[in-house]
């Protein structure tokens, strides 16, 4: 039995060793991903291309202007004279965002009645949008708390002195300034190997499909079960390889941390890529032909990314949804791997999301094995 | 219907190694394979003569399992197919029409992964190699890569790694397809080599001077069995009186004037001849000869021969396909 496992095993890697296009993706391409996620992938903005148009022309609106633009997160390109260049500048894409002050402005402020600044974004990137909005209200609300201290100052210094405040102290553990690549690195970890994994799988097999060599493979005397481990323990090793190489890129380049104890990453990634194994098993029981295996994973892929939290949060999504993500194999192992390089739990935090893994790796591999039969049909 | 194949088709004395009884295999609602019957000897070369989808291809996958008969029974090697495909494969070699090798292996390793496959190990794998590297002319290019191999030793040495466990039974699905006349013509020796070593044979073709090797041939078409026997059994029951030849110097005019005689019963161009089947060569040769002159059709030749076994491939189609069900 282990003889027949054996022969498979050399088989493989004496394949792919020997194509120089397997041998060059299966380091490039991932290095190359982590690369471009722990540098693009950023949910923070900068430097929002931005007009303005000043109608009040006071010190009190110069003043704002000025904390726009001091602030870093918008680029004021656009001072305009006129309403109608907004539209023209916002359709053309040109900014993305437009303040608005209005006559009066300073005037209201003096006497103390509220002063309205409009802001016009476009919508059609909500999220940044959304953020460039907060970053907005907080200035206003700087200036406005500013404005009202210097008042207060000059009338009644002692009162002055007495207003509470409510202060915020941000302590964001574990990533203390809020970087997404810290984020994002794990999280391409995750999901590079997830779609290595599979696809590697699904198309050796079919690959042995549409050169003839499973319909020989079928007339020897090998067990299902046998060629099923000795066609995946390749692939296994090879991903526990890709592993060490993003990870390493990912602690060296992107300086994540690894507080957590490498034996558990090591163990979750194995219950993760059984798993893996087990979907690319059942692709290749469905595709005759490498091509239709491509399109059957990415009918995989796709939604086990968008579930998974690798973007967007689990707790926003509705609640239907939420459920169908405990069927996703990367939701657990994300939690594994952020939980292992940021926070450094242990198993009493993370046996949950082993469980998982471990569910969804018999179930897929035990109906892969139970479809795959030694005929032809 | 209900005899067993021993009695029906008379494969005779010696040692039954493939049985096959009213094997049906259908993919929906076509029948690929439409109740077969008959079985083969120990160390004999049976073929299986027929036109593309005529259900050669089905059958030898159903008898190595891998595809499983809609009814009927298949036995090989003592084993049925359909209940013990396991203890099947064990006992026979496969080799399909597509050469399955790994073509980015080398010669050597192709060999080893198959070997190791079948189970066969240490020094009786040394030695298997050995023979199949000589077998297939392959000393010296252990270490060639399978896909710089031209067709001839690609076939060997498919060969090769199909019989590495030395099976008694092996299953050829038109082995020759694509490789150069010279290979065929090695290729066939060395199924001859194996027969005489005491190894079932099961080739599957659709050359007629390939059939001509067989012990027997299994004639099929639309998945059925329309014909079974020695080449020249068939050769002889085929043809229903005698086998003309007619030479002549205009063949239109000829086959025209030929074939309003009530004594031809056939005639059909053959290069550049006319075979002519006749009820007695005796009776019929003076009115040919009347009837050619009178076409203005001047006879080159005209003699009684043997059939060939195309001549008893045509005929056997022909009254198959006129006179259905043949059975």
């Amino acid at each position: 039995m282990f003889g027949r496992i054996w022969q498979f095993v050399i088989k493989e890697f004496i394949q792919v060793w020997r194509d120089p296009r397997a041998r060059f993706s299966l380091i490039v391409p991932p290095i190359i991903q982590v690369i471009i996620f722990g540098y693009a992938a950023n949910f923070d903005v900068h430097n929002v291309p931005t007009a303005i148009l000043d109608l009040d022309h006071s010190m009190e609106s110069r003043e704002l202007i000025a904390r726009f633009a001091a602030s870093g997160y918008f680029r004021v390109d656009d001072v305009l004279a006129s309403r109608a260049r907004i539209g023209q500048l916002i359709d053309r894409g040109r900014v993305a965002l437009a303040i608005q002050i209005l006559p009066g402005f300073a005037e209201d402020m003096r006497k103390r009645d509220d002063a309205s600044v409009q802001v016009i974004l476009d919508g059609t990137d909500s999220n940044t949008a959304l953020i460039a909005l907060g970053y907005v209200n907080q200035i206003a609300q700087q200036y406005q708390q500013d404005y009202r201290r210097d008042y207060l100052n000059r009338i009644a210094p002692l009162a002055a002195r007495s207003a509470p405040q409510v202060m915020l102290e941000q302590r964001p553990w574990y990533n203390n300034n809020l970087e997404d690549r810290l984020f994002f690195v794990p999280g391409t970890l995750g999901s590079v190997m997830m779609v290595m994994v599979m696809t590697l799988t699904a198309f050796a097999i079919v690959r042995e499909r549409e050169i003839g060599t499973l319909e020989q493979i079928m007339v020897t005397p090998i067990r299902p079960l046998e060629f099923i481990v000795g066609k995946t323990i390749p692939y296994l090793i090879i991903a526990l390889f890709e592993l060490a190489v993003i990870s390493v890129v990912g602690v060296l380049w992107f300086e994540v941390p690894m507080r957590g104890s490498a034996l558990i990453l090591v163990a979750g990634s194995l219950l993760f890529i059984c798993g893996v194994l087990g979907v690319g098993l059942l692709i290749s029981t469905v595709s005759n032909t490498q091509q239709q295996a491509m399109v059957v994973s990415f009918f995989f892929i796709q939604p086990a990314i968008t579930l998974s939290g690798f973007g967007f949060p689990i707790s926003s999504m509705p609640a239907a949804l939420q459920w169908l993500t405990y069927l996703d194999p990367l939701r657990y192992y994300l939690v594994v791997l952020r939980g292992t390089f940021l926070k450094g739990i242990g198993m009493d935090r993370l046996w949950p999301q082993f469980a998982g893994m471990a569910a969804f790796a018999v179930v897929t591999l035990a109906v892969a094995a139970a479809r795959f039969r030694k005929t032809l049909e | 219907m209900n005899s067993t194949p021993l009695d029906r088709d008379g494969a005779g004395a010696g040692e039954v190694s493939v049985a096959v009884q009213d094997l049906v295999k259908r993919f929906g609602a076509f029948t690929a394979v439409d109740h077969v019957t008959f079985s083969t000897r120990k160390g004999e070369v049976f073929g299986f003569l027929g036109p593309n989808g005529s259900g050669k291809s089905t059958t030898i996958r159903i008898l190595c399992g891998l595809l499983r008969p809609t009814s009927g029974r298949a036995v090989v090697a003592g084993f049925d197919v359909a209940s013990d495909p396991e203890s099947v494969r064990r006992r026979i070699g496969y080799m399909s029409q597509k050469f399955s090798l790994y073509n980015d292996l080398t010669v050597l390793e192709n060999l080893r992964f198959y070997g190791g496959l079948y189970g066969v190990t240490g020094a009786r794998l040394s030695q298997r190699i050995n023979w199949a590297l000589r077998m297939a002319g392959l000393h010296g290019r252990e270490d060639s890569r399978t896909a710089t191999l031209s067709g001839g030793w690609k076939q060997r040495l498919a060969l090769g790694c199909a019989v590495l466990h030395r099976p008694p039974i092996v299953f050829l699905d038109e082995p020759t397809s694509g490789v150069d006349p010279l290979s065929r013509r090695q290729f066939w020796e060395l199924i001859q080599q194996m027969a005489e070593e005491g190894v079932t044979v099961f080739v599957s073709t659709h050359y007629m001077d390939e059939a001509e090797y067989c012990n027997r041939l299994a004639l099929l078409m639309r998945g059925r069995l329309i014909a079974l026997g020695a080449p020249s059994e068939l050769k002889l029951g085929a043809v229903q009186g005698d086998l003309m030849l007619l030479e002549t110097d205009s063949l239109q005019r000829a086959i025209e004037a030929v074939r309003k005689l009530p004594q031809v019963r056939d005639a059909a161009v053959f290069g550049n001849a006319l075979h002519l089947v006749v009820a007695g060569a005796a009776d019929a040769n003076q009115p040919i000869r009347a009837a050619l002159a009178a076409a203005r059709a001047h006879v080159l030749r005209l003699e009684v021969i043997r059939p060939s076994l195309e001549d008893a491939f045509v005929a056997l189609t022909a009254s198959a396909a006129a006179a259905e069900p043949i059975r």
